[in-house]
């Protein structure tokens, strides 16, 4: 089986994220996965240890002390190291934009080929083939790759499950590389703590949006009180967002979040393309809303035309009666 | 200081969009394309650099099919000086890092201080563009701005990723993309309209531009493409004052609560 490098998400301060286990298994589906971790300080015999768990056949900790100062500097260096030692068939990040960045300077160096932002990989005869969804999953494609070393990008929540574990070796090695000329300066960093109880959009497994429909900032709250009597994550369409009801991090469309969850409830939201190329491959779609027109009634297997706030707080009620 | 912009003429999002499932490829050939909006909000903070500093040249830069010449109007007409056109056969179905090469190329003849980009198109999505450019040019990226600042040797910004806020900044030359939350753009007036047809639009080829394509323009291959069956719409009421109760059944029947 042939090497398959990795590259682990790490905050700044250098914990592992917890997209490391989706990450491995992406890997195994492709061969031996050797995990690079790129920190300011050799990582723990506990941190190796828990990356082995997760399917990390060789942890190669990459020591640089830019980590915190260079913008996605050392990591590029230490995937190139990775690809010169351990000659795999593919390197994969997550499609993040860190991880973007870092795939986009690799294959520029190394001349792979890439595969950007797929849900699925497989071995097909001699070839890595990746799948993709596009616009928003109405289409879904296949692209491989032969011959040459393969970079993949991988949407975050798509790959489940867990990978063989193995009791890793360790390799460490030292960012050597110059990076002041090509590298900006991190000059502070805030980790974004989320201090919702929600579930997160991304992967959640019911989500609860709301649009322009809502009317105010206030009125959202409407959309939060369906979405945790559901336990469901809260998304918005654009239009609400940039009505400033929500925070850009909700917004679910083309320009936005991807989400394709069990349940996709949709409060006063009209069903822009924009927003139904971010939400339509949800298993089922509920809508409500008082224009019997608007075109999300198109693709709802449940639509109800009606007020808002009067239909969604009997709602809430109804369900929870159902439950006591 | 001379500022690039790319741009990327696009099939229109509020429109339906085709892929070609026998190549694999976005139809672009569809009269329903435009400038990606988010290139007009790169090209805004160009802009409202030179409205600042008059001394700054802003060229708008687009590699694609006869059309995108279009969209290189519009940047003209919202008051770039210039624009370059990079029109060629060959580059057909080119993937991303080719796309990068040549713009990369065209760029390095330009010798441009900075380039700005949008952090993805609508279409593509992949967003890996500008951090290709950088590495073939050698030269730093600050991608995903949400607030740029620019002065005559520096650029800095505010950069949200999933996970962190963060401060950064570089020295020039550097490639920047921006998101979502930089500044509206301006809309083209009735003057830059007028003024827009005069100024210089060049078309350039690869040979042109002194590079050739070896092998592939895209190092992948299309396996398969299937468009997804369209969703058809289910049970549709008019709230009569029960229709949360029957959306209940519903929703309990597909053992969703």
């Amino acid at each position: 089986m042939s090497n398959v490098v990795v590259l682990i998400d790490t905050s700044i301060s250098g914990v592992i994220r917890g997209s490391a286990t989706e990450l491995l298994v992406a890997a195994s589906r492709l061969g031996t996965p050797i995990a690079v971790v790129v920190t300011a300080q050799p990582i723990s015999a506990e941190k190796v240890r828990l990356l082995g768990q997760y399917g990390a056949a060789t942890v190669y900790n990459a020591v640089s002390a830019d980590v915190a100062t260079r913008l996605t500097g050392p990591q590029p260096e230490a995937l190139a190291s990775a690809v010169a030692h351990f000659s795999p068939s593919a390197v994969i990040v997550s499609n993040t934009i860190d991880g973007r960045d870092i795939a986009g300077r690799l294959a520029a160096r190394t001349a792979g080929g890439l595969l950007l932002d797929v849900v699925d990989l497989r071995i097909g005869g001699d070839a890595i083939v990746s799948t993709h969804a596009v616009f928003g999953g109405a289409y879904v494609a296949e692209w491989a790759i032969a011959s040459r070393l393969a970079i993949i990008t991988v949407r975050l929540a798509s790959f489940e499950g867990a990978a063989p574990e193995h009791d890793p070796e360790l390799v460490v090695m030292a960012v050597t590389a110059d990076l002041t000329s090509h590298a900006a300066v991190i000059d502070a960093v805030e980790e974004i703590v989320s201090n919702s109880t929600r579930p997160e959009l991304r992967g959640a497994k019911m989500v609860v949006s709301g649009g322009r429909g809502l009317g105010s900032a206030e009125n959202f709250s409407l959309v939060e009180g369906l979405a945790d009597v559901l336990g469901a994550a809260v998304g918005a369409s654009r239009a609400a967002v940039d009505a400033g009801y929500v925070p850009q991090s909700h917004q679910v469309g083309q320009t936005g979040v991807t989400v394709s969850p069990d349940l996709y409830v949709a409060l006063g939201i009209s069903g822009a393309i924009q927003h139904r190329a971010g939400m339509q491959t949800a298993k089922t779609i509920v809508a409500i809303n008082k224009d019997q027109d608007a075109p999300i009634f198109d693709i709802a297997d449940f639509g109800i035309v009606g007020d808002v706030f009067s239909v969604v707080p009997q709602l809430v009620r109804a369900i929870e009666d159902r439950r006591s | 200081m001379k500022i690039a912009v790319l741009v990327k003429h696009v099939p229109d999002t509020y429109g339906e969009r085709r892929l070609d499932t026998t190549t694999g490829l976005i139809d672009r050939l569809d009269d329903d394309q435009v400038a990606d909006e988010i290139n007009e909000r790169a090209l805004e903070v160009a802009l409202s650099h030179r409205d600042a500093d008059k001394s700054t040249e802003v060229i708008v830069i687009s590699m694609g099919p006869t059309g995108a010449k279009d969209a290189l109007r519009k940047c003209l007409s919202m008051g770039a000086d210039s624009a370059i056109h990079i029109l060629d056969d060959e580059l057909q179905g080119s993937d991303a890092a080719t796309t990068a090469e040549v713009l990369s190329a065209a760029l390095a003849q330009q010798g441009v201080d900075l380039i700005l980009a949008g952090n993805e198109s609508t279409d593509g999505r992949g967003g890996i563009v500008p951090a290709l450019i950088a590495e073939f040019l050698g030269v730093a990226l600050l991608s995903s701005l949400g607030s740029v600042a620019v002065t005559s040797s520096e650029v800095s910004g505010s950069r949200e990723t999933e996970f962190e806020s963060l401060r950064v900044h570089t020295a020039l030359p550097a490639v920047v993309s921006i998101t979502e939350s930089s500044a509206d753009a301006r809309f083209p007036n009735f003057k830059g309209i007028m003024t827009a047809k005069r100024k210089p639009l060049t078309v350039l080829t690869l040979s042109q531009l002194g590079i050739g394509v070896e092998g592939s323009v895209s190092k992948s291959i299309l396996v398969s493409t299937l468009e997804r069956a369209a969703r058809g719409s289910g049970t549709k009421v008019i709230d009569d004052g029960t229709a949360s109760a029957q959306l209940v059944d519903y929703l309990a029947s597909e053992r969703l609560i």
